[in-house]
């Protein structure tokens, strides 16, 4: 098993006639993943290298059967296209657009919720990869193999640098999800963690954190009172000075909120060993699956 | 993006929301001019992006043209908590019979904006939620909905405002409202909001932050800028379209990843150094790139080593090492510098590094010896110098 992405996905992308979305969606098929179509509007008959190009996500799903979409679009295209896919009854979709406007999220945040069965991972984030299975996004999947660890992140190399170091010590990963570093994203830590509570392959759960708002803070509550899985957490952002948007738009410490030790001590308090740098936390999950 | 007090004034005329008239001024002569045509009593408010002006000695009342160019002259200059005074707004002065508070931000916990209005308006609404949270209304509004009639009346009966000024109170939420949606802003504060002896209702202060992603949406907002507030190396590298952020310390650091990047900070810092930057190359950085990051890292004089961190995803070790060999050309450092290459074409681009034989860059093959390498050159370039 795995999480979100699989043998089961069958991926649509918008924005694959563009030159990232086609170098990514090749990438990703080329990994096995089973991308059945594009959308572009006014493209529809083209292909690119035999997938097949669609006017809309509509016609896309009703000719092929897509299940989850994959958002390549540039920023001020992209809340449409969000909302185009969710209209059109996909159950998963994976921004990787970074620079969506926040006003434009907090609309899309809002219609996604009145969308029952529809997920949304992302913006600005690097998308899911189920090693052996499945990679939709721009995750460099060789550095993974299949394994028992869960990994969930708001940071593409940061998750790259953790997961790296599991892997020199002999771990794989069950799923690995990126939900992005923006201030509204469309999935939290505790709607991964959920579903890595519920995988048979996850046996540990790495969640990589950093400031900026209060998901680590309720994820904690939240595994407290519902994980019987090993958690083993990561905070990024400990030297980050109040007022300074580090890279992330949501990676901001507001006055005194936000902090990263305020967010490690809230794991911390709830029984989550937090590592102070990425090699101690690959560490502590080893020393935690060795046990 | 935050707007200096007269941009968010200026702001919310747009939007009809009442506001003392005013006019902004760089020079004293400018200053003494805006004076005379607004008349005294004037206000004269320095410009900044700090709170704190009025203890600061940044706003004085005027109540004629020899206090207006003395308190210009005093004000234009002057440094607030590290922040000079470029600019005063100059603004008729008003009849305060109440001070309110109101805001709206974008709460990213709820998903949704909050509204937030209080009669205790005047003083750090801090303190007032801390010591007096009922004294304090806040709503969230369902951003498909948007702010209702209602709402205002909810905010004002709620908050206890004088039954005369409720209808004025509502109509002001709303426009604010209708403000921080049409521009796109990430908060709008106005501390205090005013009743006057006439019983009008006006923001007397504004504090407004605009979303830097929604800009490309507002071009005259993009034009707002404040290049005067900014430090000299964050100045060049927005102009170079790099994400930097200006630290303290004396360590260069560079890397890939906003997380990646947040976390080098960090280990630098446990090994016991001190960062000198945040500075995000992104994903796919190409050669030039880096050349152009170097230059702005080294631009801050502190820069003792510089520490190059990168896991290579979308970003090819080859490129950025190929950067790294042009930047030596260009810019000939004479600082030390310790390289992490890891991640797609790593090993071509150690040994590219390894062909060119630069002066002064050595090789780590982990995150952490990286660090530690880098803290030990530091300290001992440092004491050479």
């Amino acid at each position: 098993m795995s999480v979100l992405v699989g043998k089961d996905t069958r991926l649509v992308v918008t924005g694959l006639t563009g030159r990232e979305g086609t170098f990514h969606a090749l990438n990703n098929r080329n990994y096995g993943t089973d991308v059945v179509a594009g959308v572009t509007p006014g493209k529809r008959g083209q292909d690119v290298e035999g997938i097949p190009v669609f006017d809309t996500v509509h016609a896309a799903v009703a000719e092929t059967g897509a299940n989850t979409a994959m958002i390549f679009v540039p920023p001020r295209f992209a809340a449409d296209s969000i909302l185009e896919a969710l209209d059109a009854g996909i159950e998963l979709v994976v921004a990787i657009t970074e620079g969506i406007p926040a006003h434009d999220e907090l609309r899309v945040y809002t219609q996604l919720k009145r969308t029952p069965g529809a997920r949304l991972v992302g913006p600005n984030c690097p998308g899911i990869l189920s090693p052996g299975k499945a990679n939709v996004g721009i995750i460099p999947a060789s550095f993974f193999k299949e394994g028992n660890v869960g990994v969930v992140s708001r940071s593409g190399t940061l998750t790259y640098q953790i997961g790296n170091e599991l892997a020199q010590r002999g771990f794989g990963n069950s799923s690995i999800v990126g939900i992005g570093g923006d201030p509204v994203p469309g999935s939290s830590f505790i709607d991964i963690i959920e579903l890595f509570e519920q995988d048979p392959q996850t046996e540990l759960i790495v969640m990589s954190g950093e400031i900026g708002g209060s998901a680590e803070e309720e994820a904690a509550e939240y595994i407290a009172a519902n994980v019987t899985k090993p958690v083993v957490g990561y905070i990024a952002g400990f030297t980050a000075p109040p007022g300074k948007t580090m890279g992330h738009a949501g990676a901001i410490v507001s006055g005194t909120a936000g902090t990263a030790k305020a967010k490690a001590e809230a794991l911390e308090a709830k029984g989550v060993r937090v590592g102070r740098t990425p090699t101690e936390t690959a560490e502590i999950a080893m020393e935690i699956l060795s046990a | 993006m935050d707007l200096l007090e007269y941009q968010g004034k200026q702001l919310f005329a747009r939007h009809g929301i009442p506001v003392p008239s005013g006019k902004p001024a760089s020079t004293v002569a400018d200053a003494v001019a805006a004076a005379d045509e607004i008349g005294y009593p004037c206000v004269v408010k320095a410009q900044v992006l700090i709170g704190g002006r009025g203890k600061a000695g940044g706003v004085k009342l005027a109540k004629d043209r020899a206090e207006a160019e003395q308190y210009a002259t005093d004000i234009l200059g002057m440094d607030i908590k590290g922040f000079t005074v470029h600019e005063v707004w100059i603004e008729a002065a008003s009849d305060i019979a109440s001070e309110y508070y109101a805001s709206i931000v974008f709460d990213r916990a709820a998903k949704a904006p909050l509204v937030m209005f209080s009669t205790k308006g005047g003083m750090d609404i801090e303190a007032v939620a801390e010591e007096t949270p009922e004294a304090l209304v806040r709503i969230h509004v369902d951003p498909l909905l948007g702010f209702q009639d209602f709402h205002g009346r909810r905010l004002a009966f709620e908050a206890g405002v004088d039954a005369d000024v409720v209808r004025p109170v509502g109509a002001l939420l709303s426009k604010l409202y209708d403000a921080f949606v049409a521009e796109e802003a990430m908060l709008v504060e106005v501390n205090p909001l005013i009743v006057t002896g006439d019983r009008d209702v006006k923001a007397l202060d504004a504090k407004v932050t605009l979303d830097g992603n929604s800009l490309y949406r507002h071009p005259d907002n993009a034009g707002l800028r404040n290049p005067s507030q900014e430090d000299e190396q964050e100045q060049m590298a927005h102009e170079r379209g790099l994400t930097y952020v200006k630290l303290d310390g004396d360590i260069g650091i560079l890397g890939n990843g906003a997380g990646l990047v947040m976390s080098t900070l960090d280990v630098v810092a446990q090994a016991g150094g001190s960062p000198a930057n945040f500075l995000d190359a992104g994903g796919g950085s190409k050669a030039d790139a880096i050349v152009s990051a170097v230059e702005v890292i080294l631009s801050d004089t502190k820069v003792r080593a510089v520490l190059f961190n990168i896991f290579g995803g979308i970003t090819r070790c080859d490129e950025v090492a190929k950067g790294l060999i042009e930047a030596f050309d260009v810019v000939k450092p004479t600082v030390p510098f310790v390289v992490r290459l890891d991640g797609t074409n790593d090993v071509a681009g150690r040994q590219l590094l390894a062909d060119a034989s630069l002066p002064n860059v050595h090789t780590e093959a982990t995150m952490l010896g990286a660090a530690q390498k880098v803290v030990e050159l530091a300290a001992a370039h440092g004491a050479a110098a």
